[in-house]
């Protein structure tokens, strides 16, 4: 599995399969890119669990935070960790230890582990890595359109009006993009040590 | 997967746009408003926090707008674009991001006119330093980097003279420094030239020449290539240090591939306020729908009226890079292999009078400061545009005396060519 770019169909069929997201390394400071992507995400239907060891007691956007992923006491279809490359094994392995299994490990932009990701797909899950799920929701359903950015689809379809906590199309025609020279470039450019 | 991907001419139709959600309307409808109402407080909060996505008020994002927006940086192959008021107004708000007080870009000297006085003059007020590298000699941007260095900034295809930059070479110079290439591809247009396939990072744009195209709307854009890591080396604190104008988010982590247009828009724009007005952008857009094919007219008859000129007895030298002959043939068959373009100049052996003579002397050719219009234009570049930069700068930039730069537009090349073979011969 190439990891460096993604088909946007892999993206669309993992965001519209999955229910229930459970985010490690959630932040309650409404400035954290985690904080801006809970909120969305929330707002889109998902049933959005918040895990973070220094936050327990208290929650987020009405949702009570959780210690750990075994702590959640319910399936949960995704893991979208919000840690640094350094501190992805872990919550893999914990996730990997969950019955039944999450459906998907998702890592945020900037995060990338590939043993790890190994290990995920190795038990059967689909792993995305550095990419961020608000912003490909918003992408794929065209939303982020409104601030300038490509969302690489097309559609001659009347847009739907777009209301707070409606659930949005995300399967437009892909312009593709994904696998761009440029994005090759970028990725190459990223893997570089500084 | 074997799904099918759309193609540079369908992207010009119909990327960003999409049928009006309340009336269905299939053009995109000119949003002429200030303001955009809040469904809530808490709505508020999310746009003013940049946690939602939606519209506040036209100086930081517009509908229409959006949709031009997106549509270039498809047809560039960006992630992300931010249409502002003009092209220099693009320059300043890229800048802005790069450079603080004290700081240096690199510029080719080949540039367009206006460009080298901003550079010149209004940046220096700002503390920003632009150190000049000749495009024709690679090692002179190579030895004009120093620890201060934010940034290289080129033209694809250099107003006035038509010359084609390398930009996989430059681009290489940028890398090995560590900053980002910008490269201003007005006059060639993303049908010609896409720089960041070439290795530019970020692509500025005058809307007001090809791609509006029809002499009607300033404009210009901004599009982020997303190529650029800004955390490397800790040199861009507006992208990757803490913003106290927005609470203290980092942009680059929390917008990825596209903070660059981001920051654009929520520290440049926002402040500085150079916004494009939504009917403007719509002018522009409904030209972008009709580039391919008027970049091909554009090309085809700027070739035909090159090769005229070259056979002229009153023409000293034409400066175009389609003709065989030309010193920058081999780069326009690299980079613009479907066209040079259709800004060029040429010199006459009468010198500045004939040049002064054949512009008085046509009759479809305008005499005016622009291009890129469907119209053919004309212009005495010493005399006007250039006309702040001494001789020795105007000789360097393409801009000496004796040369008269055209525009080519797309009316019938036999009209065009009696129309210069009347003036020369007047
Ligand atoms: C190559 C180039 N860049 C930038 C500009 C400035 O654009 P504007 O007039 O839209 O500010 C021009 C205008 O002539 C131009 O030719």
């Amino acid at each position: 599995m190439n990891h460096d770019s993604y088909d946007d169909n892999y993206i669309r069929g993992i965001l519209n399969g999955v229910k229930s997201i459970a985010m490690v390394g959630a932040s309650p400071v409404n400035v954290r890119p985690s904080y801006f992507a809970f909120k969305y995400l929330a707002q889109r239907g998902y049933d959005m669990i918040p895990v973070n060891p220094g936050h327990v007691g208290k929650s987020l956007l009405g949702k009570p935070f959780v210690a750990s992923l075994s702590d959640i006491g319910r399936p949960v279809d995704m893991i979208d960790i919000f840690r640094n490359s350094s501190h992805i094994m872990p919550v893999v392995d914990e996730a990997l230890t969950l019955s039944p299994l999450p459906k998907v490990i998702w890592m945020q932009l900037g995060a990338r582990d590939d043993a790890a990701a190994e290990r995920a797909e190795a038990a059967g899950l689909k792993v995305v890595m550095n990419r961020c799920p608000k912003i490909e929701y918003g992408r794929l359903s065209s939303e982020i359109s409104w601030m300038g950015v490509n969302s690489r689809t097309l559609s001659s379809k009347r847009a739907p009006i777009p209301t707070q906590g409606m659930r949005l199309s995300l399967n437009r025609t892909s312009v593709g993009g994904g696998a761009t020279t440029a994005s090759d470039r970028a990725a190459k450019n990223r893997s570089e040590p500084t | 997967m074997t799904d099918r991907l759309p193609g540079f001419s369908t992207l010009a139709v119909h990327a960003g746009a999409q049928p009006d959600p309340t009336t269905g309307a299939r053009v995109t409808p000119i949003y002429q408003t200030t303001s955009f109402v809040f469904n809530d407080a808490d709505h508020a909060a999310s746009l003013f926090g940049l946690q939602a996505f939606g519209n506040i008020y036209t100086r930081i994002g517009n509908p229409t707008t959006a949709v031009l927006e997106e549509r270039v940086a498809a047809l560039e192959g960006g992630t992300a674009a931010l249409a502002v008021a003009s092209g220099h107004a693009a320059q300043v708000v890229v800048l802005q991001q790069l450079l603080m007080p004290g700081d240096e870009f690199i510029a080719a000297r080949k540039l367009y006119g206006g460009s080298i006085n901003q550079f010149t003059h209004a940046f220096k007020s700002f503390g920003w330093n632009v150190a000049w590298a000749d495009p024709d000699d690679i090692g002179s941007f190579e030895r004009a980097v120093t620890p201060r260095t934010k940034a290289i900034f080129i033209e694809s295809i250099a107003n006035p003279a038509g010359s084609i930059t390398d930009i996989e070479a430059i681009a290489e110079v940028a890398r090995n420094a560590g900053v980002p290439l910008i490269v201003d591809n007005t006059l060639a247009t993303p049908y010609l030239i896409r720089p960041i396939d070439h290795g530019a990072d970020i692509v500025v744009h005058s809307l007001t020449k090809f791609l509006g195209g029809h002499g009607n709307s300033l404009g210009g854009i901004i599009v982020d290539g997303g190529t650029f890591d800004w955390s490397k080396g800790n040199k861009y604190p507006m992208l990757n240090e803490p913003r106290p104008e927005y609470h203290g988010i980092r942009i680059q982590e929390t917008f990825g591939n596209f903070a660059f247009a981001i920051a654009c828009r929520v520290l440049g724009l926002r402040d500085l306020g150079p916004a494009i007005s939504p009917f403007n952008a719509f002018m522009i857009l409904t030209g972008i729908e009709t580039l391919p094919l008027r970049m091909q007219k554009h090309c085809e008859n700027a070739k035909a009226v090159a090769e005229f000129l070259a056979g002229h007895s009153a023409v000293a030298s034409v400066n175009y890079a389609g003709l065989a002959s030309d010193r920058y043939n081999k780069l326009a068959r690299k980079y613009a292999p479907k066209g040079a373009g259709a800004v060029f100049t040429f010199s006459l052996r009468g010198g500045y009078d004939a040049g002064v003579n054949l512009v008085s002397n046509l009759k479809l050719f305008s005499h005016l400061a622009n291009v890129g219009d469907t119209r053919s234009l004309v212009i005495h570049p010493a005399s006007t545009t250039h006309s702040q930069l001494d001789d020795a700068a105007k000789v360097k930039s393409g801009a000496a005396p004796d040369v008269v730069r055209l525009s080519i537009g797309i009316e019938d090349k036999e009209d065009l060519i009696a129309d210069l073979e009347q003036a020369l011969t007047a």
